[in-house]
């Protein structure tokens, strides 16, 4: 003890002074001096024999395997193994976010070759499934949050001015008006990142800005009526839909293109992974106009009259289209005729939104009514009475809802799975509501209206992780280049458009089918049908023909059996869960006449 | 005839024996009966040959010294024996008549001892056939033979070859007889030898094709067949006799050898077994390698990447000899050869120091390194630093300075004084030789534009020609020259100046080096800066709120104020709502509470009237869809004539209105568009209703069209009021509302049959058609208004299958397309690869993308990873015996490890068997 003190009295300056010892300075010397130090530790007591030897047989041991460690070239950092090796384990819920459905029946034993490749794609997809989980757990880590009132106050009596003061500057910075009265109602739209926004005046005022910087990228006056504006697929190049003709201008405002070809157009979409304009003309047409090459793609008569209610199915392309008859109908450049043509409202359609995953779209119509629909199967969720009507309606990415009735903007949490009764956020605009748009990436919701362009705030309306390879807000120029020629190199193609995006994965049947009967007319038997049950042949007089026939028909039972256990065990299940949804309503016990009452649709 | 040497078989062959042997007779017979099989089997055949020789034995004792008994057997037996040896060993050559003449003239006359020379030469020549047998068939070779062959005389030798033939004329031309033999003899040695058939001896009956006597040979030879004459031979000891005996009893024979085939099969056997062996050495590495994720070829490559130095330095050795050389002076030196950074020692000793020292070690350096970038960032301000007045004290001080230290370097370095002069020169003649400061440049052209009005730009262009001149102007002599000329580029930063371990001022006051060092505070500049500005802030925020409220405070008191200004107004507009409500009449009473809620639909109270009025909504559009009167369809359709594309156009028309720039309020058009008061739905006529219902029933449709589509709705309730309600339309615009009303009342209705009408057709056209084939009069009556029969109809009317049901079948309001896209089916597999069967095995497998853009790098890295990667260039060696070495130790370790439970197992249960074999 008495030693450790003075040593560490000692001053690092004398210390310092020594010079450090090199080996071939008298290393006898050392040796000397190590010899008795080593061996004997002042305080410490001789352990008693056994144990001694123990952990000396030990630690040579854990030297072995040391050493083996170190021969093959595995450079033991710490002695110690970790308790954890490999990485971290996904649990099973995470994981379920990213299963793809791999589900195939068990494979006879004799096909090695298949259940080779279903067996390697399977594990390929496990590993995809369980990088792709690690990752989610690790970066998509921001959320979305939602405005929350006090007891008993409504979050849409907060107003704008509450909300931009409460948040922090930047994001304060985001609701701002801008006083346009001169040129009339404003169409608007943001580009795909969400920092670019371009505003299209009814009179002719064409304007691009930087819309959180506030810098002015272009503006002009066309001279002419503005119908819609849209950006293209990049923030360099916009499309405006003008009285006669369709342009396309550059960010800086030079008329790039005059497409003569699309006259009359009302509105416009941009599918931006096909780079397809799609626009809806007065005369009733859709045209397609394929941005990267400059040619029209498909026209598309629909025999509806004006068109000036249009919305795209972001998730698979699908242009939807409404009309003064309350229909829908939905439409892809490959098809003369509409896809789908859904009765919606009973008087005309007043606007269509389609949410992100192509699941829900929103129709507002004459009859003041605001339905949601469900796309899989085209069935109505959800029925809105909005006492003014909703003139436009616009879906944000995390499936918030806006309508303009009148000068009212209007926000909806959740339309479709709970029935709302109020507005999640209500603004008053100082004109006529012309355009809605959510900003991407943002909470932000733009209104274009007659006394010019409202940025309203709406928290948890935009997704609040951006995939920094499609779409990313903060690009640099070089960056959004090399995006544009990947975009282009990973451009779909306008064949590819149908109602389900899965279908170039799916066998074309019809075909299979033909070919299938060709191959068996060919052969003269199918090489996919099992093959009939025949009962060996036995001797000795044992294979008469009731025998064989007996036979038969046991490997027919079970075959039957079989079936009945599975539709049986099926038929229990669904019992049970009628049951369950009945939840004791209806009395247990049923009368003999029950069977003649009317049974509710399911 | 000193040593006498001795000729008997042996083991089938013959030896020659010394004396010393020779005294040993009982081994010698013993040997001598183990010859082999054809030789007796010829000697049997001539048996009485044999005796006949054996009574003569008297003349074959050469030799005085060796017991006459031992030494006839001993000559018997070897005489024949080798004898017939030689016979079969020239096979054809030997004619058995010649020698038993010779043999026969030699018992029947040459008894005399004057013929005991030409005995003296036969028996050589059998010593010399036997000791060419010993030669021919073992290796073994005494001494004594060697020096019986040197006794041999050459002519004897050259006899080898036909001793056989017959020496009847011993006597006369011994000379020609020699030469004939030579003659013969250089003869066979040249090409082939020439065969003579062999000469029938013996009359048998049995005649070998082999030319040799036949006599007996189907019999089977007794080794007592062999040794009868010696039970009659009394010269035979008893000792020899009992051994034969023995033998007799035993019976032992040498195995005959395996054939060909078999020989190789076994050896064909082993060779497999030692192959095997060695290639299942193989087995566990090729395994391994088969089920690898990945191979890298080549295989032993040494890890990519920088290796750490005391690896590359140890591995290095010195091979040269001036390396060697150097090394061993180093070594000699006591200097350090591997890590000339720090020696092991070095190292261990810098482990070793204290925590404190350490610390106090750490600290210095971390010192050392704040002042470096301190001085770095102080340097790049400094750079920075854009005014050039600055600059121009910068330099001007600079200037001094050097000229300072040049002054003192004169006096006490004249040298480099020198060489800082001649650093000058040069700096002259660059800068005579570039084109700066010679107002060429694109600032001075610009300059020059502008030099005739602005004076600055003139000065600006004076100054550079100044410039230039300065330091194009040749040095003089003299130092006070010398200092004016001085540039910029001469006085160079390099040396690190004192200032260097100086703090900064204005850096972070936390940092305990400023703080030790520092004598003056550093300025508090930014830091007390911020909270006074965050203060006012505040202040100019709230500034009537007092200072001691907190700026969130603030926030929540302007809330609620703003909350309660509103909760005034909205009760100030339900009080004049309820006013409206008093003179609101029984019978418009929906119309104008629908009124009321568009007007303002935040009132909690209202909302219940609200969905009230909705639900009637409904039940009166049900109604007019069930109307179906001629009258109301006419006005209908008329009305939809009118106001077909409603919004559009009258906004429109707006616009036309509004080009004034007029402050119009444009909402209003809008709210025409869709009126808010659908008044007209009240009076509705009540027993209508039950028509309705009837009509309802009639329908076809298993759902309701009109029912889905007025599906119960949920009211929503607006918060804010639309400004623009029907307060400017007033009573001028009725007629056009109520039009609007009816149009939307009716529109609906219209709108549902005609899309009734237009899924009916859809659905027609998909339906198969059925073919008639059926012919009128073929086969009975035909003509007007006759029919063919049912029968006929039945099999000439060709139905297709019914097509698969409609996927809009339970969909009422619904048409979907049944066309097929072709567009999408182009890029579809229309036929399935090979190993697959079914469409969804196909589907399961594609469902699974590979690329980056659904995967992350991490996954798609592991799915595209090949099997073999090899290195471009690089030759892939086979496996060495080494790899097989570094594998197997490898498993050991791993198994040692005890890693593998399952695997150690059944190991443990060998290695147990292992012991009980042992132990066995």
């Amino acid at each position: 003890m008495a030693s450790a003190e003075v040593a560490l009295k000692h001053t690092h300056v004398e210390k310092k002074k020594k010079v450090s010892e090199r080996y071939w300075q008298g290393s006898g010397e050392e040796k000397k001096d190590e010899a008795p130090g080593g061996s004997h530790v002042p305080g410490d007591q001789p352990a008693p024999l056994g144990s001694q030897t123990n952990q000396q047989t030990r630690a040579s041991e854990k030297k072995k395997k040391y050493k083996a460690a170190e021969r093959h070239g595995k450079k033991a950092i710490t002695r110690k193994p970790d308790p954890f090796p490999g990485s971290a384990p996904v649990p099973e819920e995470k994981r379920l976010k990213f299963r793809r459905k791999m589900k195939i029946d068990q494979l006879p034993q004799y096909l090695t070759k298949l259940r080779r490749v279903v067996a390697s794609s399977q594990a390929e997809s496990e590993i995809t499934e369980k990088e792709s989980a690690r990752h989610d757990q690790l970066l998509l880590q921001e959320d979305a949050g939602f405005l929350e009132g006090d007891e008993d106050e409504d979050t849409c009596t907060i107003s704008q001015e509450d909300i931009a003061d409460a948040v922090d500057i930047t994001a304060g910075a985001k609701y701002f008006n801008l006083n346009l009265s001169q040129f009339g109602p404003y169409r608007l739209d943001y580009s795909k990142t969400g920092r670019q926004l371009l505003l299209g005046g009814r009179r002719g005022h064409v304007a691009c800005l930087d819309w959180q910087t506030k810098q002015l990228l272009c503006e002009i006056n066309v001279m002419e009526t503005v119908n819609d504006v849209k950006w293209l697929h990049s923030e360099a190049m916009y499309a405006v839909a003008q009285k006669k003709w369709l342009y396309i201008y550059d960010s800086s405002g030079i008329e790039l293109h005059c497409i003569r070809k699309f006259n009359d157009v009302l509105r416009m979409q941009f599918l931006p992974y096909h780079f397809l304009l799609a626009t809806a003309s007065a005369t009733g047409f859709l045209q397609y106009l394929d941005v990267s090459v400059g040619k029209e793609v498909a026209a598309v008569g629909t025999k509806a009259g004006r068109l000036d209610v249009m919305c795209q199915n972001p998730q698979n392309a699908i242009i939807h289209l409404g009309h003064s008859n309350g229909t829908v109908t939905l439409w892809s450049p490959n098809q003369k005729e509409a896809i789908v043509k859904m009765l919606c409202h009973h008087g005309g359609v007043r606007s269509v939104a389609v949410d992100k995953t192509g699941t829900y779209m929103v129709t507002s119509g004459m009859d003041k009514k605001l339905k949601v629909f469900d796309l899989r199967s085209f069935k109505p969720f959800q029925s809105y009475f909005l006492p003014a009507g909703a003139s436009s309606l616009a879906l944000s990415h995390r499936g918030l809802l806006s309508a303009a009735t009148g000068d009212i903007v209007q926000v909806y949490r959740d339309v479709w799975n709970t029935p709302v009764k109020k507005p999640y956020m209500a603004h008053k605009v100082h004109g006529a509501v012309w355009g809605l748009h959510f900003c991407p990436y943002e909470d932000v919701l733009g209104v274009g209206h007659g006394e010019g362009f409202t940025s309203m705030l709406v928290p948890g309306a935009g997704e609040p992780n951006f995939d920094g390879l499609d779409s990313n807000p903060y690009r640099s120029a070089k960056q959004r280049q090399e995006w544009e020629v990947k975009a282009l190199l990973e451009k779909i193609q306008p064949d590819l458009i149908s109602l389900d995006p899965g279908k170039l994965s799916q066998v074309d049947y019809a075909t299979f089918k033909q070919k299938h009967q060709d191959k068996v007319k060919v052969l003269g038997y199918d090489p996919l049908a099992r093959d009939k049950f025949k009962p060996r042949m036995r001797k000795k007089g044992r294979s008469s023909t009731g025998g064989v026939i007996r036979r038969k028909n046991q490997v027919a039972h079970e075959d039957k059996r079989e079936i009945i256990i599975t539709t049986l065990k099926e038929k229990a299940e669904s019992a049970k869960e009628r049951k369950k949804n009945n939840n004791g309503q209806t009395s247990a016990v049923r009368s003999a006449l029950d069977r003649f009452k009317k049974r509710a649709a399911p | 005839m000193g040593v006498m040497g001795l000729i008997y078989l042996y083991n089938g062959h013959i030896k020659i024996c010394t004396e010393d042997v020779a005294q040993t007779p009982a081994t010698s017979v013993a040997r001598f009966c183990q010859i082999s099989y054809p030789i007796w089997q010829h000697c049997r055949q001539q048996k009485d040959f044999c005796d006949s020789l054996a009574g003569s034995g008297a003349e074959f004792t050469t030799t005085d010294r060796l017991p006459a008994h031992v030494c006839t057997c001993c000559w018997r037996w070897s005489l024949y024996g080798g004898f017939n040896m030689a016979k079969i060993l020239k096979k054809n050559k030997v004619s058995t008549k010649g020698t038993k003449k010779t043999l026969n003239k030699n018992t029947g006359t040459e008894k005399t001892p004057e013929k005991s020379s030409s005995a003296k030469r036969r028996e050589r020549k059998r010593k010399t056939v036997g000791k060419l047998k010993g030669t021919l068939k073992t290796t073994k070779k005494s001494p004594i033979e060697k020096l019986d062959l040197d006794n041999v005389d050459e002519d004897e030798l050259l006899n080898e070859g036909e001793e056989i033939i017959p020496s009847e004329d011993e006597g006369g031309s011994d000379d020609d007889r020699k030469h004939q033999k030579l003659l013969e003899a250089i003869s066979a040695l040249g090409g082939k030898k020439k065969r003579r058939l062999a000469e029938r001896s013996e009359a048998t009956i049995q005649i070998s094709e082999f030319s040799v006597d036949a006599k007996g040979e189907g019999e089977k030879i007794n080794l007592s067949d062999l040794i009868q004459t010696i039970a009659k031979t009394p010269a035979v000891s008893a000792q020899t006799k009992s051994h034969l005996k023995k033998l007799k009893l035993e019976e032992k024979t040498v195995d005959s050898p395996l054939t060909k085939p078999e020989t190789e099969r076994i050896q064909r056997n082993v060779a497999f077994q030692k192959s095997s062996e060695e290639v299942s050495r193989w087995q566990s590495i090729v395994k391994q390698n088969l089920k690898a994720e990945q191979l890298v070829f080549p295989l032993n490559q040494e890890a990519p990447g920088p290796k750490p130095l005391e690896q590359v330095v140890c591995g290095w050795k010195a091979r040269t000899p001036l390396e060697q050389e150097i090394f061993r002076l180093l070594s000699v030196n006591k200097q350090p050869i591997n890590d000339p950074v720090l020696t092991p020692i070095e190292e261990e000793s810098l482990k070793a120091m204290s925590l404190e020292d350490a610390k106090i070690r750490r600290a210095e350096l971390q010192k050392a390194r704040a002042l470096q970038s301190y001085y770095e960032a102080k340097a790049r301000r400094e750079r920075s630093i854009k005014s050039k007045k600055y600059h121009k004290v910068q330099n001007k001080a600079k200037r001094k300075e050097f000229v300072k230290k040049f002054d003192e370097m004169l006096k006490s370095d004249p040298v480099s004084a020198l060489e800082e002069l001649q650093k000058l020169e040069l700096g002259r003649m660059k800068e005579r030789m570039s084109l700066k400061h010679q107002n060429s440049g694109k600032w001075a052209k610009s300059k020059a534009i502008m030099a005739k009005y602005d004076d600055g730009a003139r000065k600006a262009m004076q100054q550079q020609l100044e410039v230039n001149k300065d330091l194009t102007q040749k040095l003089a002599t003299t130092l006070s020259d010398e200092e004016g000329e001085d540039d910029g580029e001469t006085s160079e930063p390099d040396m690190l100046p004192d200032f260097v371990n100086e703090v900064e001022p204005g850096q972070d006051p936390a940092n305990p080096w400023m703080r030790g060092q520092l004598s003056k505070d550093p300025v508090d500049l930014t830091e007390p800066s911020v909270p006074e500005t965050a203060a006012a802030v505040l202040i100019s925020e709230d500034e009537e709120e007092g200072p001691e409220e907190t700026e969130e405070e603030g926030l929540l008191r302007g809330f609620a104020e703003r909350r309660k200004q509103r909760q005034e107004q909205e009760a100030e507009n339900e009080a004049a709502k309820n006013q409206d409500m008093e003179v609101m009449t029984e019978e418009n009473k929906a119309g104008a509470e629908k009124a009321v809620a568009s007007h303002d639909a935040a009132d909690a109270d209202i909302a219940d009237d609200d969905e009230e009025e909705e639900e009637e909504l409904s039940k009166f559009t049900n109604l007019f869809q069930e109307l179906k009167d001629s009258r109301m369809e006419a006005e209908a359709s008329a009305m939809v004539a009118e106001v077909s594309e409603p919004e559009c156009a009258q906004l429109q028309q707006a616009m036309f209105r509004i080009k004034s720039l007029e402050d119009m309020d444009l909402l209003d058009q809008e709210e025409q568009a869709d009126p808010a008061e659908p008044n007209a739905e009240a009076p509705q006529p009540a027993p209508l209703e039950s028509k309705g219902a009837d009509k309802k029933r009639k329908r076809k449709r298993g759902i309701d069209l009109a029912e889905v589509l007025t599906k119960e709705a949920t009211v929503i309730n607006v918060p804010l009021a639309p400004t623009a309600v029907e307060g400017a339309e007033g009573a001028a615009h009725g007629q056009e509302e109520q039009r609007d009303v009816i149009k939307e009342a009716f529109a609906g209705d219209d709108v549902i049959s005609d899309f009734l009408k237009d899924k009916r057709r859809e659905e027609e056209a998909g339906r198969p058609k059925v073919v008639d084939l059926t012919l009128p009069g073929w086969g009975e009556w035909g003509g007007q208004g006759l029919q063919p029969s049912k029968k006929k109809r039945r099999r000439f009317r060709l139905k297709t299958a019914p097509p698969p049901p409609r996927k809009d079948g339970g969909l009422a309001s619904v048409i979907i397309s049944e066309k097929r896209d072709s567009s999408v089916s182009m890029h579809q597999v229309g036929a399935l690869p090979h190993p697959f069967l079914l469409p969804e095995q196909f589907e399961v497998t594609m469902r699974a993308p590979v690329g980056a853009t659904w995967n992350t790098r991490q996954a798609v890295k592991k799915i595209t990873m090949p099997k073999i990667v090899t290195k471009v260039g690089a030759i892939i060696q086979p496996m060495s015996r080494d790899d097989l070495l570094k594998h197997s130790r490898k498993q050991e370790e791993e198994g040692t490890a005890g890693e593998p439970k399952k695997r150690k197992a059944p190991q443990r249960k060998r290695s147990q068997k292992r012991h009980k074999k042992t132990k066995n």
